[in-house]
């Protein structure tokens, strides 16, 4: 047999009053195809399911989605590593406003990333060529700069389900530790000011969903633990 | 930065601080009660009151309830802002919790320092 059975979310909000699952016969020809793949053989049976994707090699994170109910990139994962009972079931990401299918809205994600300030602030005078970084300097951006926004963390985060407009979640975290930890930057104290209140960054209880569904194999919890002691070193 | 005026602290590294060491408090009072009860296993009412007579004894506890009461308004607060949306009812839930906070610290302390 391979034959798979897979149960997509379908909404479409000009035409559908509520949200309903949706059976799809796929036959793979008895290969291990990626989850992306997948969507690709149901596009060609009904052409009106909207989903995001680009390079389907897991580098650009269009993609994220929840399946069987994991979070991950539909691109980089095989359909044996998340099926269950023979049956595919494919979700949006969790936590966010649905358009339509499994396209979801990012804003609230990228709101919160840019209230982040992604980007290196110095005040000093900028040197003739650039600024130089030792090795060992640049070695503390490594496991931050990779990640891609894709959102599976952030949107596999109760926290951030619950006060997306409040709890910056972790994809954001780990982008302003990346920015903490740059030897470059030196908005320390604004960057630490804005997370000190009981939201942005203490809404984080530790249950580390994000390190579990990240695709990068990143690990935001260890991130926001390390902005948790610079602002206690900085406070006591 | 999120502005707060309910939260205990007022500060989520204040709040965060305060609830990892009213825990240890609490292990360590839990860990105490739980030891002496087992020492003690024919318990009567004189030994039992000879404990909370002695003055270390009381400023242990009272310590103990002071991180409970903490630890409580920090965790309550939230449960509270996280799954209660609606204004009045979370303000409303914040206050009931603040106020048996009170009631019981006032209490413990008369158990204490009473009769």
């Amino acid at each position: 047999m391979s034959n798979l059975q897979v149960s997509v979310y379908r909404y479409n909000p000009e035409t559908d009053s509520a949200p309903y699952m949706q059976e799809f016969q796929i036959d793979t020809q008895g290969r291990d195809l990626m989850v992306l793949n997948v969507l690709t053989m149901i596009k060609d049976q009904d052409s009106s399911l909207a989903f995001r994707r680009s390079c389907r090699e897991g580098v650009c994170g269009s993609d994220g989605m929840n399946m069987n109910g994991k979070n991950g990139l539909a691109c980089v994962t095989a359909v044996s590593e998340v099926i269950k009972d023979n049956k595919l079931v494919l979700r949006p990401l969790p936590g966010l406003p649905v358009m339509r299918d499994l396209v979801v809205d990012m804003n609230l994600f990228y709101k919160q990333y840019e209230r982040m300030q992604p980007y290196l602030q110095n005040d000093t005078a900028a040197p003739a060529i650039e600024r130089l970084q030792s090795p060992e300097d640049r070695d503390k951006l490594d496991g931050l700069y990779e990640c891609i926004l894709c959102a599976c963390c952030s949107t596999s985060c109760p926290s951030f389900w619950w006060n997306p407009d409040k709890f910056v979640g972790p994809a954001g975290l780990l982008q302003a530790y990346r920015f903490l930890a740059d030897t470059r930057d030196n908005a320390t104290q604004e960057r630490l000011a804005e997370l000190e209140d009981p939201f942005s960054l203490f809404r984080c209880r530790g249950i580390m969903n994000c390190v579990a569904v990240c695709p990068k194999g990143l690990n935001p919890t260890r991130a926001i633990g390390k902005i948790r002691e610079m602002l206690l070193s900085n406070a006591t | 930065m999120v502005t707060n005026i309910t939260n205990l602290g007022r500060s989520g590294l204040s709040d965060w601080l305060i609830q990892r060491v009213s825990a240890v408090v609490l292990a360590v009072y839990a860990v105490f009660m739980v030891a002496y009860l087992l020492f003690h296993p024919n318990l009567d009412y004189v030994t039992w009151s000879g404990l909370f007579s002695q003055t270390w004894m009381r400023i242990f506890s009272l310590l103990a309830f002071i991180s409970m009461a903490a630890h409580a308004w920090v965790g309550l607060w939230t449960v509270s802002t996280d799954y209660l949306k609606h204004t009045g009812v979370r303000f409303a839930f914040q206050a009931v919790v603040i106020f048996a906070i009170f009631v019981f610290l006032v209490w413990g302390v008369q158990v204490l320092w009473g009769a």
